[in-house]
């Protein structure tokens, strides 16, 4: 018996150790990514798995919500944010690694519709107002929301069209609520409906800059990413010129 | 106060939506059980599992495809369009109907379980006595489902004040319309509001115990006086 045991033993103790140090070659970051940014990110992080072999572990959600399980000891070591005040935040409360913060992309917000031709590309259908229904992501979690609120009060229409606003509880859902069908229309993170320098479908207005505050997007290395290097270098290949290619094709800034 | 009228609203139309539901769901499920109690059809297998399916599935599932349903290129959607009804999803009518389909088994399978536990002979007597099927039902099954009928009424409440990802998923978060407690609750994680999410949470947690606490101390005195 002992020595059946010994002999599994044998067998087994290398194969687990292998097993150990060859996941311990390859490494991985665990990166929580705002919703806006699901698609380029994904893009960025096989390209960034091609050229490192390392992996990049991604959780797409709204800024705010991340900024809570951060706080809670959420186990993610980079953070893509959907602006620059969450990040400056978790800078100031000790939840980072100190100068690691940058801006690593400028979102452009845009008023869309699954529909073809039913936003025309002056945005005048706000004006019109013959809509049931507007998707807006919640402004109190997601910066796109804020925007969106902004571009109305500028406009000078929020008091009309607040009625009809139904609110996404992050960008993806406002999405959601448009491609359905069930809102006429909503304001959208660009990057979503945006490929190759082309609205992907139905019909949007970008919405001008001077609209609503920029929408500056920040990433930090968070606590928990202070001793692994893919965070690093993560971080470093998001600011090269590879994933600056892919950032700029779905219509943001840098 | 630390509760402000947004907390209070969403508590308002919580209770409505949950009154309501409740009182539906009694209306159609109690015909659902009797059936599924003494048919012999061979469908009664398919029917059980279809009302049991809300147990099982995230509610994720029963929000996308109600949205997808309910909304303009759907089936319900373009039926409701028709009867001029207009769309369902991000009104109150379409949550009460997630709500009804949501917690359709917590009311169902009480009553059903009442109904079993009633048997045939009962009936059967009430039938030599020469009582009518609706006269047995209303003077003999449904007094004697009581306590079936009560857990029912509880759970279907409980359950829909506790619903959050149907409403997430069809509500669109509307003030006054489709935003309830527990979406109200998310909101304030997300806008580290912890103060106010404290408050309502806290008091769904009590909320939940004294609802149980009454349906079990409830159940004891009923076994109690059999």
């Amino acid at each position: 018996m002992t020595r059946i045991l010994r002999a599994l033993l044998c067998a087994f103790v290398p194969l687990a150790a292998g097993i150990a140090s060859a996941s311990a070659l390859a490494g991985e970051v665990q990166v929580a990514v705002a919703a806006n940014f699901t698609a380029p990110v994904q893009a960025i992080a096989a390209d960034f798995e091609k050229d490192t072999g390392n992996k990049v572990v991604a959780s797409f959600g709204a800024t705010g919500q991340f900024y809570a399980q951060i706080k809670n000891g959420a186990p993610f070591e980079v953070f893509l944010a959907a602006d620059d005040a969450t990040p400056a935040k978790l800078d100031s409360e000790g939840a980072t690694v100190p100068g690691s913060r940058f801006t690593y992309a400028t979102g452009a917000l845009a008023l869309w519709s699954a529909k073809d031709g039913y936003v025309d590309d002056k945005g005048d259908v706000l004006k019109k107002n013959a809509f049931k229904h507007i998707a807006i992501a919640n402004p109190k979690a997601a910066p796109y929301g804020l925007a969106g609120y902004q571009t109305l009060d500028k406009l000078g229409l929020a008091a009309e069209i607040k009625p009809k606003v139904v609110e996404g509880q992050n960008i993806s859902q406002t999405q959601q609520f448009v491609a359905t069908g069930n809102a006429e229309l909503g304001f959208v993170a660009l990057s979503q409906i945006y490929k190759n320098g082309k609205v992907t479908s139905g019909s949007a207005w970008i919405v001008p800059a001077n609209l609503h505050e920029p929408i500056k997007q920040d990433a930090v290395i968070l606590n928990k990413g202070k001793d692994n290097p893919v965070a690093k270098q993560f971080i470093e290949y998001l600011k090269g010129p590879k994933a600056a290619e892919v950032i700029k094709s779905y219509g943001y800034q840098l | 106060m630390p509760l402000d009228s947004a907390d209070l609203q969403a508590i308002t139309l919580t209770l409505k939506l949950a009154s309501l539901t409740t009182v539906l769901l009694l209306v159609v499920g109690t015909p659902i059980a009797w059936w599924l109690t003494h048919t012999r059809s061979k469908l009664k297998g398919v029917v059980g599992a279809v009302v049991a399916l809300p147990l099982v599935l995230p509610p994720t599932v029963i929000g996308f495809y109600l949205l997808v349903l309910m909304g303009p290129n759907g089936y319900v959607g373009k039926i409701t369009q028709a009867l001029g009804i207009g769309l369902l999803p991000f009104t109150f009518t379409g949550l009460v109907v997630g709500s009804v389909i949501y917690s359709m088994p917590f009311v169902v399978q009480p009553l059903q379980n009442a109904f079993e536990a009633i048997g045939r002979r009962p009936l059967e007597a009430a039938a030599t006595l020469r009582a009518g099927p609706w006269d047995t039902f209303l003077t003999v099954a449904l007094p004697l489902a009581r306590p079936g009928i009560v857990t029912a009424t509880i759970l279907g409440f409980a359950h829909t004040v506790g619903e959050f990802g149907v409403v997430l998923m069809i509500g669109g978060n509307i003030p006054g319309r489709t935003r309830v407690v527990s979406v109200q609750i998310f909101d304030h994680v997300e806008a580290l509001e912890y103060a106010q999410a404290h408050w309502l949470a806290g008091g769904m947690v009590i909320f939940s115990f004294v609802v149980l606490l009454l349906l079990y101390s409830g159940r004891r005195s009923v076994t109690a006086h059999v």
